[in-house]
């Protein structure tokens, strides 16, 4: 029996056309970069779902943790003066 | 966490799958959420990977080219629907390794349709039509379900899989045109898979103790019997535009309900099956060691090459 030295899991983000970014399609398992590469175009281009393609393997992403979005992402919500509806200006300004 | 802060945890949880938050991979979640999704999930992908097998059998005698391509390109969907289902179980926290444990003991299970042989080519039209249609019932009401890396899974499963069904029609088509011996071995198959695919849906609702857990977790959106009654609704007229026969004497119009009253399900050849006993359980397992054990060489192979590559990578690299 094998030692079990598993396989280690790759993240695979594709470009679905030029003009478009890549995006998270999945994960899987391959030895390394190159076969994780020829697996990806397998499993998740079997129907000219891409142009290219991304790998990397799954222990090389850093996250974000869900229980810190507090934290993170609730001091945007207050500044509204962000966003171009916070301006009053007059109706007969145009092209603004 | 005290009872307290979890009971609390629990509350928000089940308010945001309500209000249809997806729940995603690092999402606190109970731990019974977790576990009931493992199984499921793996489940599921186990039922792709062994559902390969009756027709794998086939490709190699597929009686025309353009069959063949086709039955050869289902089978690869299939292996593709096993494997974005397994990795979508692996974000809960369970290995790879372990599934695969899991189906060779025996300890998980898979769809039980496929513990029944598929004897004749007319078998590749039937599971295609009414396996893959069962499942697509199945499938199509799980895209919508909580848990975010499940749900996109079913997404991408549902667009492949109606081509599968088709392809499979269009085989009981040609045979149910053809000479009698054809029409003869078209019927046949309806006939051995016309049960079992009404039992793809699992027991009777008041036999099925998590429905209303799976309903609350979006893992259902309607009972195993509803699920049931809609495939029988939409193939019954399928059967007919092929001139086929169900096998079933007390199939009939209901115009009160609209929809076909159907007869007794076997259910004790149900549990059989499910417990292991059906015709082909035990071939199919030693199928699937067979080739886990056979091909373990060559993952080692491939390990160590990828290990001597980057070993001499990092040596240039100095
Ligand atoms: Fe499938
Ligand atoms: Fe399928």
């Amino acid at each position: 029996m094998s030692d079990k030295k598993n396989w280690p899991l790759w993240e695979v983000f594709v470009r679905s056309k030029n003009g478009l970014e890549h995006r998270h399609f999945g994960s899987l398992h391959a030895a390394d970069a190159e076969m994780a590469l020829e697996n990806a175009r397998d499993v998740y281009t079997r129907r000219n779902e891409g142009v290219s393609i991304w790998v990397v393997e799954s222990k090389h992403i850093t996250a974000s943790n869900p229980e810190h979005n507090g934290e993170l992402f609730e001091p945007a919500q207050d500044k509204v003066y962000r966003h171009p509806t916070f301006y009053d200006l007059p109706d007969e300004v145009k092209h603004m | 966490m005290s009872e307290e802060q979890i009971k609390n945890l629990e509350e928000q949880f089940e308010a945001r799958i309500l209000r249809d938050d997806k729940i995603e991979p690092k999402d606190w979640m109970p731990e019974k959420y977790r576990q009931t999704h493992i199984r499921q999930i793996s489940q599921h992908a186990h039922s792709e990977i062994v559902g390969m097998l009756p027709e794998g059998n086939w490709i190699t005698r597929a009686p025309s080219l353009r069959r063949k391509v086709a039955l050869l390109a289902k089978v690869q969907d299939e292996g593709g629907h096993g494997l974005y289902l397994y990795s979508a179980a692996e974000t809960l926290g369970i290995s790879r390794d372990e599934m695969f444990d899991q189906l060779h003991t025996g300890k998980a299970k898979y769809s039980s349709i496929f513990n029944y042989p598929a004897l004749t080519w007319a078998d590749m039209g039937a599971i295609g039509w009414l396996v893959d249609g069962a499942a697509i019932i199945n499938q199509v009401a799980l895209c919508g379900t909580s848990y975010g890396p499940y749900a996109r899974a079913m997404v991408r499963i549902c667009k492949e899989e109606s081509f599968h069904q088709r392809q499979g029609y269009e085989i009981m088509l040609k045979l149910a045109n053809g000479a009698p011996e054809q029409k003869d071995m078209a019927q046949d198959a309806l006939n051995r898979f016309w049960w079992p695919s009404l039992m793809m849906f699992g027991p009777k609702d008041d036999e099925s103790p998590h429905t209303a857990q799976s309903m609350k977790w979006k893992l259902k959106r309607k009972t195993n019997d509803d699920l049931r009654q809609q495939f029988i609704d939409q193939t019954v007229p399928q059967a007919d535009i092929l001139g086929l026969t169900i096998p079933d004497p007390d199939l009939k119009w209901n115009e009160a309900k609209q929809g076909y009253d159907f007869g007794e399900i076997d259910w004790d050849e149900f549990w059989q099956v499910v417990k292991g006993h059906g015709p082909c359980n035990k071939e199919r397992m030693k199928a699937r060691v067979n080739a886990w054990e056979n091909g373990a060489w060559v993952r080692d192979a491939a390990m160590a090459y990828a290990d001597k590559k980057s070993e001499l990578k990092n040596k240039q690299a100095v």
